[in-house]
Formats: C-alpha cells, structure tokens, sequence
C-alpha cells in the first residue's frame, strides 16, 4: 500500500515561532509514484511551507511526512538535507541560478551534493557534463551561444530549463516546482510544462507542481485545491473544542 | 567543484568589494606592524645611543636629565664639574678610561661639545661601534672642529671651512664668538645617534673662545647686552662664570659632564656609590642601561598610545569587511537557498561566509606584510638619513607574530557575525526565495 504512494501526509500541523493558529493543518495527502500533481493556491497560505517540509528544509511539525516509505521525522537534520539532495530536485519561481557559475555548473552543481544523483548521471552518459548537456538539449537549450552566455544574461525563460536541467540531473524521484512559470509569458509557459512532463515521463520522476495559476490545470492529470486540504480555521476550532 | 571551488568563484564575482575591504584591511596592518617595527627599532636604537659606557657622572642631580643632556644633548646641566674632580676620579683604580664633555655652546642650532681625544677612540654606539671619520682626521688643535654626519649634511661643510659657535643652545643666540671661528677638519660617519647632530671641538677650544670673550670684560662697548644686564649671557649657562682670563690652566677648567670605561663592569656599582659620596663637590654618578630603561618607560606612554591608536585603525579595517560581508548577505541570501535546496547543510552555508571572512582577513594580513616589509625595504635608507633609524628586516619577532595573531582571531571573530546571521537565515528561509 504505502509503496504505491510516493509522498504520504497525514494529520500534518505545522505553526512557525509565535505563530497562535497553525499555517497548516492538513488530514491527508497522498502523492502516487510517478503521478504529475497540480496544486492550486494563492500565494502566501503556506504552499512553499508545505514544499518545504516535504523536502525536510523546514521541521518541527507534528503529523506524518513520509517520503518514499521514509519519515521525515526520524531523520536528523543532516540525514534530512543529504535525502533531499538524494531524491528531490527543486525548482523556484526565479533567481534558481548562482549567478557567478556557469550554465553547466549550475546544472552540475547538483551532483556535487549527491553522490547517488553524480553515479546516476555518470552511469547515463559518462560524466556530468555531457549528461546536463544531454538534459539541456532535451530542454531545447542546446543553442552553444546560450550555454555558454554568463547566466545572469539569460531570459527568464531560458534560466527556468537551466533550472529544470539541474531538478532533472542524476534523475532524483521527486521533482518539486514552486512557481516555475509564473515570470514566463503565457505561450512559453506550456512549452516549459511540455518538457517538464516529458523529462519526467522518461525518468519516472512524480512531479508536485505548485501555482495560483488555474489556467494551467488542464495539463495534469491531477489537481488538487490547496484551500481544500489545509484547514488552519479547522484546526484552531478543533484546538479549542477540545480545551472547553 | 566542491564548496571550496564554489566559495573561490562567488569571490571573484565579488572581487571589487572584496578587493576593497582586502585592501582597507592590508593598510591597516601594514600600520600596525609600521608602527610595531619603528616602536621596536627606536627602542634598540634608543638603548644603543650609547654602549660601553660603565658610568656618566654630572653635577648632583636627576639621573634622567643627566642622560638627557651628556648623551642626547637634550636641555642643559644644572651645575658643573670642577676639572680636579674630573682628574681624580679618572685616575681611581679600575677606570680604563674617560671622556670629558663641556656643553653649553652651539652652532646654528647644532650642541657644540668639548671633549678630548677619548672621545672618538672610546665612545662607543649600538652593538660596540666606534666612531669613524668619512672625511678627514680627529681635531689636534684648539681652533679645529670635526662635525657629526648631520651638521655636515644639512649645513654642506665640507673640510676646511670655517665656522663660528654661539653661546648658549639655540639659534637666537647673541653672544658669538665671532673672532674666534673653528676650521673644520673632520666628519665623522652616521651613528643614528646624537653625535650625528654635533659639533666637536677640543677642550682648550672651549677654553680659548670663553677667553677671549671674558677677555673683552675690560671693554664693553663691543657687547651691547653686558652694559644694560650683566648676567644676561650667564643665566643658565654657569659653566663660563668661573672662568677667568687671567688662567688658562687646564686645572681651573669646568666640564659638565664625564663618561667612564671601568676595567670590569662589576666595579660599576661600587663607584657610582663612591662618586655619589665623593666629598670635594656633589656628583651623581649613573648606570646608563638602568637610566635608559628609566627614561624609556617615560616615552613609553607615547609608545602606548601609537599602538593603541593603530589596533584601532585595524578595527576599522575590519569593520570595513564586515560592511562589506553584511550587506552582501541579502543578496546571497537567494544563493543561499539555492544551495539548501540542493542539500546544502546549513553548516555549509555558515562555512562559506566565515572562510571567506577568513580567507579576506588572512590575504589583507599577507598583503599588510608584504607592503609593510617593502616600503622598509625600498625606504629603509631614506629612513635612516631622515630619521637615523635603522630598521632591521627580521621577521618573525615574537611581537609582531603576536600581533598578527591578534588579527587574524579579531577577523575571525568578526566573520562570526554574518555567517550567524546566515546560517539562522538558512533555517528560516526554507525553500522560499526572498528577494
């Protein structure tokens, strides 16, 4: 059963310092190996923070989070960064870049805090720079030119599959995007997800993709209202049901 | 590309500011080790003013004063010594030899000292050096004068010129012994001491020009300043008040100060009590390395102060990089996240801001070294010639490896601050990116 799904929440609650109400309070989600997820909401009702504890970045919730049959919580925090850059690759809304390295050692980067991500990608095509060239011709980046332009010189379009290239590099189970459409314009914007679909198709990646943008919905096969699995009024209600 | 590579290649995207606060740290040591080295320097300078010399006896009176003005020719003697007294203390047992000095006359600003041939043979500075001459002989005769390198070199005499001495020290002098001038016939080579600043002359030199200008009691129309107050030209200067033209006997002869070379310098106590008790007429008798460390402990508060001043310069100096790595800190911040995001510990990000405090702190230090020892390298003769300091060129004192070390911890200390600050950044930022 739980190896069906590859992320697992369960009673999960979570409130940063001083906050009174929890900004989560979440019964149950279920992410299934392999799925394309869709997760709708405004900005600032705790989306990131979900992504956040999900790739163990941020703790001190109570709940479950399991994470490829794992918890969360039994790790320590530098066994919970080490699974991170084990089984998840992470893209942002912008600024994914390191702006004083170069488009492949951005990409490479990754590798660099993985062993596992670096064998997976030496396996596939003999070292990591050919390998995050492969993802970036795959990312219709193979343009020399654009490769090798400083990255702070790219189009926002062009730094979000540079972005994308270094989620995918040493294929990690699970690829996170916050956002990582909404500074491209609105044709751009499907051709980015169209690559990211493929990406992840090939390599089995479960994609949790996380915007307010409801016009992208349709692509997934799944969508999920973020309003509709986290009730923080609930929760307080509930606190306060059971201390009268 | 470990984080070691990742650290070296976000500071070379950085090297401006980067370079700036390197630089304004550099300065700042290379301060503090300038003012470290010329502290040093003048402290062994000062203590090897004078070396060889088992006692210097004066007119009773403070130690201190009485090292002022026999070996640094700084303000006058309060009293003088008679030459009998002079005469029987050289000639106890156990004193090798002694060299008398008059003082109280001067040229354009320049000490003219009487003395006698122990002085160029005996007088010795820094490690055991003896006086040499680089033009010239020692004076013979009593009209003769031979010039420390300094008087030569800012005044241009050369042998065989002529000079006239004033009474008193000092350049506002009236009185000159005008008709009687000196001819040079020696210069003596630079010591970085106060012999460079002045003028020899021989003892029956002084003698002849205060002679002559007593002489002129008789008649004095020629000495307008005598008429209207007759002290005038004697206050503070009582050397001259004895004499009398009628002797011209070495006996009747006043000095103001000796130094004395013992055969073994353990007798040294022993005679400076005798002296210090010797009943003809009060005598102060002092060791000059005691007397030295007495007065450098004066200097010292100055000294203090230099250091002080330039530990604080170097505060400065770090406070410029911890501007620099604070307000660089928003910026990384994205970086930072990036770097979580991608597994970084945030022990990582805490180590990449610290090392590069470290790695800013030890390269303005190397650059402060390095600039320091070449401006004393490149300038270490002009230095000597302005200033007659000798600046030696050794490393590692342990003081100035104190010093360093003091840096270095201080810029660690500071690095401390932003990577904190960052590292508590990692953890509350998350996955969110703020801009």
């Amino acid at each position: 059963m739980q190896s069906d799904h590859i992320i697992r929440l369960e009673k999960l609650r979570f409130a940063w310092d001083g906050q009174s109400t929890p900004l989560l309070n979440i019964t149950s989600l279920d992410v299934a190996r392999g799925e394309r997820l869709f997760v709708r909401g405004a900005s600032g009702i705790g989306k990131s923070t979900l992504l956040g504890l999900i790739a163990g970045v941020i703790a001190g919730q109570s709940g479950v989070i399991e994470v490829l049959g794992q918890s969360l919580d039994a790790k320590s925090a530098a066994a919970r960064d080490r699974f991170r850059a084990d089984h998840f690759g992470i893209i942002f809304q912008q600024f994914n870049l390191i702006p004083y390295l170069s488009v492949i050692e951005n990409v490479t980067l990754a590798c660099e805090f993985s062993d596992a991500r670096r064998r997976k990608a030496i396996a596939r095509s003999g070292n990591t720079t050919d390998e995050a060239l492969r993802l970036l011709e795959h990312l219709d980046m193979a343009d020399t030119s654009v490769i090798h332009k400083p990255v702070t010189e790219l189009s926002v379009g062009q730094q979000q599959r540079v972005a994308a290239a270094r989620a995918l590099i040493g294929s990690p189970e699970i690829l996170i995007a916050d956002e990582p459409t909404s500074s491209m314009d609105a044709d751009r914007r499907a051709a980015f997800i169209e690559l990211l679909f493929r990406e992840c198709e090939q390599a089995g990646t479960t994609l949790l993709f996380v915007s307010h943008d409801a016009g992208l919905q349709g692509l997934f096969e799944r969508a999920i209202e973020f309003d509709r699995i986290n009730r923080p009024a609930n929760g307080e209600q509930q606190d306060l049901q059971q201390v009268s | 590309m470990n984080i070691g590579v990742l650290a070296i290649k976000s500071f070379r995207n950085r090297k401006l500011s980067i370079g700036l606060a390197i630089a304004s740290i550099s300065l700042s040591v290379a301060l503090l080790l300038g003012v470290e080295i010329v502290r040093n320097q003048a402290k062994s300078s000062f203590a090897s003013t004078v070396s060889g010399t088992d006692l210097i006896v004066g007119a009773r009176g403070g130690s201190v004063n009485l090292l002022l003005y026999s070996v640094f020719r700084i303000g006058n003697p309060t009293n003088n010594i008679e030459w009998h007294s002079y005469d029987e203390i050289r000639n106890l047992t156990g004193v090798k030899w002694s060299i008398p000095l008059s003082m109280g006359d001067s040229h354009r600003g320049f000490r003219v000292i009487g003395t006698d041939d122990n002085y160029f043979e005996h007088y010795r500075y820094g490690r055991d050096r003896n006086l040499a001459l680089t033009k010239g002989a020692w004076f013979e005769h009593e009209d003769e004068t031979v010039l420390g390198a300094e008087v030569a070199a800012s005044l241009g005499y050369r042998p065989g010129d002529e000079i006239v001495v004033a009474h008193g020290a000092g350049d506002e002098s009236f009185i000159t012994h005008d008709e009687q001038p000196f001819r040079v016939v020696g210069i003596l080579a630079s010591t970085g001491t106060p012999v460079d600043r002045s003028v020899h002359v021989s003892l029956d030199g002084i003698d002849r020009m205060h002679k002559d200008w007593t002489g002129a009691d008789d008649d004095h129309n020629h000495d307008p300043l005598y008429a209207t107050s007759p002290d005038t030209e004697h206050d503070g200067e009582e050397e001259h008040d004895e004499h009398d033209d009628t002797t011209d006997h070495a006996v009747d002869r006043n000095i103001s100060a000796f130094m004395l070379g013992l055969d073994s310098r353990a007798a040294a106590i022993g005679l400076q009590r005798r002296i210090n008790q010797f009943e003809d007429e009060p005598l102060s008798a002092i060791l000059p390395g005691v007397t030295l460390l007495e007065l450098w402990q004066i200097v010292g508060l100055v000294e203090h102060t230099l250091r002080a001043i330039s530990l604080f310069v170097v505060v400065v100096g770090l406070s410029s990089m911890l501007i620099i790595l604070m307000t660089s800190i928003n910026e990384r911040r994205r970086e930072m996240a990036i770097l979580r995001a991608l597994g970084a510990r945030p022990g990582h990000v805490f180590s990449l801001i610290l090392g590069e405090a470290i790695a800013i702190t030890l390269s303005g230090i190397g650059l402060g070294i390095i600039l320091v020892y070449g401006v004393f390298l490149l300038g270490h003769g002009w230095i000597a010639r302005q200033f007659g300091l000798f600046i030696e060129m050794n490393l590692l004192t342990p003081n100035l490896v104190y010093v360093v070390l003091l840096v270095m911890l201080i810029g660690f200390l500071i690095g401390l601050i932003p990577g904190i600050r960052m590292y508590r950044y990692s953890l509350i930022d998350g996955m969110t990116i703020r801009i």
